[in-house]
């Protein structure tokens, strides 16, 4: 098994998911299954393959730099659950 | 119900046989008569009146002037909320048009409403959608059947004739499959066609922006709307955009036909295996050589899929969390807690399961093993279909395994959901331009859909295919 | 050069490498059009993308990565014609996509080098492993409300290029002069404003401690120090921290550290990233970066002259010491200002050491004391180059020409006016000298029994009376002779 209860926590601390007892089974059982899954691509020889990560053949396309000044913060802060301020607001963070 | 097409509304617009707000009061009526499908997330007929209005003052002309057009809630649309059928977007109000809704608009339609997804477009059913299910308008009675997904709304929205088309985005299948199932057509054009801008991203490197429409005509039309260079996408492709609607040819003598033999799964339904053999027996009448062809790497695409696009979905994800718009759970004790009970809250089942499986194939000591390796297998794929394009003007094949099924089949395996796009996934890992027409009825008299795949930009020929096959079916 | 540091029970050495975000000279932002500005009212400086809202994409800026290719060039390195763009995975209240753009295996700048001088006229290289470009992220402030913290998504997306060492530094000094000579490149290509107040440059400083000639010991890493000074001081007080530790037969921790300003020390940070994991992979929003050899070639030309280069060209041309060329080279305003000096006179080229000297002490001592800035001096390099010929031609004395300046820097007239007006020239007539120092002997006649009595000490007496009496002005080599001339007749 590939998944077990350490792993499973561990991804859902990096991923930021609360996980309760039941969900934490579930998901391993899941993730398990299709990590087996998937698995059969061990078959494949990639030996000497380059990843493909986009399948774009253009160049990556530039800007020039110029500066707009239509941004507005109250544009920008209009959707946000918390604002104070001019600010968005989160729980205090001691670092 | 007798559905008029795009082009012919077009004609009877211009020739003032039906007035605007005649036409979307006809629209309107429908969409009120349909709520038991649960098509739209958003639908504000006040909005609508507000769009016919303003279309009634407007003596521009405008190529798709007062059209009735439904959006995939995945687009962000500043005239009506956008939740990617997701709690965590709930209450998101964009300020801002993607670019795909802009140029619909800039050309005069109106939109009716924000169409049902799976939420964040993961899922083959749209049935992983917060606000429920959509339901398939070709459903019995008493056995409510899914529309197929992701772009579920979308599909169902043109099949119950709520409108004359409709966008789509197609990340492994989720134009195509619905379309097959819900008995319409469906493009999914090449990646980098049409600009991302403004639409909530899956999976970076596979989502495409598309059409639903009644016919293939329509589907012209409207592809062309949409598609073109964007400066504010890098993967926008700087291609001139033919008029597909003008050029269409449904002459297909003297083309080739890749027929690819990896196609032929064990377990498809009979039906479907009959109307791919149908499909090929018409090209053959019209002068179109068939060639048998190999995907070698085939039988891979669906593994390769469902480990590159959670490992993209893991990443794009990461910006729902709370600060800057949509869902922040009650309990914050921490900037920790509420990040993990707003995600934990905000996510449904399907997007969290994406999400964790994306997080493990990234994470250190499992990337080489899982995500590059996969990106690698994509290579492979990608040149299986180079090698096929060097033999073939185009591939034909079956969209989907199955007909529409019952809603609450599959939910409990995702494997087996998955399933659901062994014949779309391989094509969008390779960025080519597919579409799915329908093609024949399976025993319950439910549509099946027939896959025409291009070469990349070559959305022309696909169409003309697909106006070849549709015309010698109807 | 003997960089140990004495523990309580042996010698141990530092061993340091740092990183440095030096914040891309751009109008607008990496990925997004929105200004750059510095000091802008809360979150008006940020876009849709800058925002991450939902469908938002990122666009590349082509000056900033321009700027990067030069800067590499600076660094003496290698500069990539393939590079990547990732995603570096974290949640922070101020990271608002969830993951910082960057670059990981393939930086758009590879190997290279900067030397730095020391007083002794030796000189080090340090090794550069990278340079690449990425995004910065907004601000945290944790202190505008009793149970919140606010963020600022200004500078969200702003770019920075990171500049890292090898571990090569063994000193505070060292660290402190390698920033130091990074940031004078930075200025000289115009790359980065080198601003360290407003952050424009900063550094994380990796530091372990060992016993010489053992392998390095286990490190940690002091974030975010944007002073000189408090690299040194936060660099001394880590590893006295770590000695401390060792000596008394514990280990090290790899940890990130924060350093207090206030108290000056170091403490690991409390919300540490657990597990680090940042599950680095390609950008699929964006597609690898290309940099052709002619685009490299015509960065390249357009490279101004380096610190190095002008230090070397100052030590030919004038015969300068490697230290003082090194001085005047550390800044581009110095170099310019020297630059503008000598030339202002063709005299001046032959008394270039002078016109050092009464650039970086004279000038810069008044520039200090009154907080200004070279680039804003009241003196100008002509009004300075004046002052220096007057004092090479004896004109003035030397001391006179410090009241001079003085005068110039707050009156901001020229040297040749302020002689004129107050009669300043040298006195070099030889009577009238002799006249004053006869006075000087005659009114002290004990003075000078007990001089000649072998006193030797009280010469220096009889200039200061003579020199009050020529209010100063007397030609100190002239009055010296006359007067040791004089009283030896007396003998």
């Amino acid at each position: 098994m590939k998944i077990d209860k350490n792993t499973i926590n561990k991804i859902a601390r990096l991923s930021r998911i609360k996980l309760d007892d039941k969900e934490s089974e579930d998901y391993i059982k899941d993730l398990n299954s299709i990590l087996d899954w998937v698995e059969q691509l061990n078959e494949v020889n990639t030996e000497n393959v380059e990843p493909l990560s986009n399948i774009s053949s253009s160049i990556l396309p530039k800007r020039e730099d110029v500066s707009n000044d239509t941004n507005s913060s109250e544009e920008i802060l209009e959707n946000a659950p918390d604002k104070l301020e001019g600010f968005f607001a989160v729980p205090k963070v001691v670092e | 119900m007798s559905k008029s097409s795009l082009k012919q509304t077009l004609k009877d617009l211009d020739t003032k046989k039906i007035s605007i707000r005649e036409l979307n009061q006809d629209y309107l009526k429908r969409i009120k008569e349909n709520e038991n499908l649960n098509v739209f997330i958003h639908f504000s007929e006040e909005n609508v009146l507000k769009q016919i209005d303003n279309l009634e003052n407007d003596n521009s002309a405008k190529k798709l002037k007062g059209i009735p057009i439904a959006i995939k809630d995945l687009f962000c649309t500043k005239s009506m909320p956008t939740t990617a059928a997701s709690k965590i977007l709930e209450n998101f109000n964009p300020t801002y048009e993607s670019f795909v809704t802009q140029k619909l608009l800039d050309e005069g339609s109106i939109f009716v409403g924000k169409t049902n997804l799976d939420e964040f477009a993961m899922g083959s059913a749209t049935n992983t959608s917060f606000f429920g299910n959509t339901i398939n308008p070709l459903s019995k009675e008493n056995e409510p059947l899914a529309p197929g997904g992701s772009s579920g709304g979308s599909a169902a929205a043109v099949a119950a004739d709520l409108c004359l088309g409709a966008t789509g985005t197609d990340t492994g299948g989720s134009i195509r499959q619905p379309a097959s199932f819900c008995g319409v057509v469906g493009i999914k054009p090449t990646y980098g066609l049409c600009s991302r801008w403004g639409i909530a991203a899956f999976a970076s490197s596979l989502d495409q922006a598309g059409i639903f429409s009644h016919n293939v005509e329509d589907a012209s039309i409207l592809l062309q709307s949409i598609a073109g260079f964007d400066q504010r996408d890098s993967t926008s492709a700087k291609v001139d955009i033919p008029n597909y609607f003008e050029n269409l040819d449904d002459d297909l003598n003297g083309k080739t036909v890749g027929i690819p033999k990896e196609y032929s799964i064990d377990g498809t339904p009979m039906e479907i295996s009959q109307i791919w053999e149908d499909a090929i027996k018409v090209l053959e009448k019209k002068g179109v050589r068939i060639k048998n062809i190999s995907l070698p790497h085939t039988k891979y695409a669906l593994p390769t899929y469902y480990i590159i696009a959670p490992a993209e979905a893991s990443s794009n994800l990461a910006r729902y969390d709370g600060v800057k718009y949509g869902f922040r759970s009650d309990e914050i004790d921490s900037l920790d807690e509420m990040y993990e009970n707003t995600r934990a809250q905000g996510f449904g089942k399907e997007v969290k399961r994406r999400i964790l499986i994306g997080t493990y194939v990234l994470s250190a000591g499992y990337y080489d093993a899982y995500y590059l390796k996969a990106q690698k297998v994509r290579k492979l794929i990608a040149d299986d279909f180079n090698k096929a394009f060097k033999e073939c003007d185009f591939i034909v094949t079956p969209t989907a395994p199955s007909a529409a099924f019952p809603l609450n089949e599959k939910q409990n395996d995702p494997i087996k959901m998955y399933l659901n796009d062994v014949f779309t996934v391989p094509a969008s890992l390779a960025g080519l331009p597919g579409i799915s027409i329908p093609f024949g009825k399976d025993k319950n008299n439910l549509p099946l859909g027939i896959q025409i795949l291009g070469k990349h930009f070559d959305e022309q020929q696909v169409f003309n295919t697909a106006v070849s096959l549709e015309r010698s079916y109807e | 050069m003997n960089n140990l540091i004495k523990g309580e029970k042996h010698d141990w050495e530092m061993v340091i490498g740092l990183e440095i975000h030096a914040q891309v000279k751009s109008n607008s932002k990496l990925f997004s059009s929105s200004s750059t500005k510095f000091g802008s009212s809360p979150n008006s400086q940020v876009s849709l993308v800058d925002a991450a809202m939902p469908g938002m994409l990122p666009v590349i800026n082509k000056y900033c990565v321009e700027q990067a290719v030069k800067t590499g060039v600076g660094l003496n390195a290698k500069i990539n014609n393939y590079s990547v763009f990732d995603r570096k995975n974290y949640f922070y209240a101020d990271l608002p996509q969830g993951y910082q753009i960057s670059q990981y295996k393939y930086p758009i700048v590879g190997e290279g080098k900067v030397t730095i001088d020391f007083k002794d006229g030796t000189s080090k290289d340090i090794r550069i492993v990278r340079l690449h470009l990425e995004q910065d992220a907004g601000k945290s402030l944790h202190d505008q409300n009793p149970s919140k913290t606010y963020v600022d998504l200004n500078r969200s997306g702003v770019a920075l290029m990171e500049i890292v060492s090898e571990p090569d530094i063994r000193t505070p000094d060292e660290a402190g002069m390698y920033i130091s000579k990074i940031r004078s490149i930075l200025m000289y290509l115009d790359t980065c404003d080198g601003n360290m107040q407003e952050g424009s440059l900063r550094a994380d400083v990796n530091i372990s401690v060992r016993k010489p000639g053992d392998e390095y010991g286990t490190r940690c890493e002091i974030k975010n120090l944007n002073s000189i000074k408090f690299i040194k001081q936060a660099i001394n007080y880590e590893a006295k921290r770590q000695i401390e530790i060792l000596e008394s037969g514990g280990s090290i921790e790899q940890n990130t550290m924060l350093f207090n300003t206030s108290t000056g020390k170091t403490r690991p940070m409390r919300n540490k990233e657990e597990a680090h994991d940042y599950r680095y992979f390609p950008d699929p929003d964006l597609l690898p970066l290309k940099i052709s050899k002619e685009e490299i070639g015509k960065i390249k030309s357009s490279i101004p002259e380096l610190p190095d280069e002008l230090k070397n060209k100052f030590i030919e041309t004038y015969k300068l010491s490697n230290y003082d060329a090194s001085v005047l080279t550390a800044e581009k305003q110095t170099s310019d200002y020297f630059n503008e000096t000598i030339n202002s006179d063709s005299e001046l080229k032959n008394h270039a050491k002078i016109v050092v000297n009464w650039i970086t002490s004279e000038l810069f001592s008044l520039l200090n004391k009154n907080n200004q800035d070279l680039i804003n001096s009241p003196v100008s390099p002509e009004n300075l180059g004046q002052l220096i010929k007057l004092i090479s031609t004896n004109e003035i004395s030397g001391k006179i020409a410090k009241d001079v300046l003085e005068e110039m820097f707050s009156s901001g007239k020229t040297a040749r006016k302020i002689v004129d007006e107050k009669g300043l020239q040298q006195v070099t007539d030889q009577g009238e000298i002799a006249k004053v120092i006869d006075e000087v002997i005659a009114e002290n006649p004990k003075m000078v029994e007990q001089y000649l009595a072998g006193k030797d000490k009280l010469l220096g007496f009889f200039v200061g009376q003579a020199m009050k009496l020529t209010k100063g002005k007397a030609n100190p080599k002239m009055l010296n002779d006359i007067l040791k001339q004089k009283l030896n007749k007396k003998n």
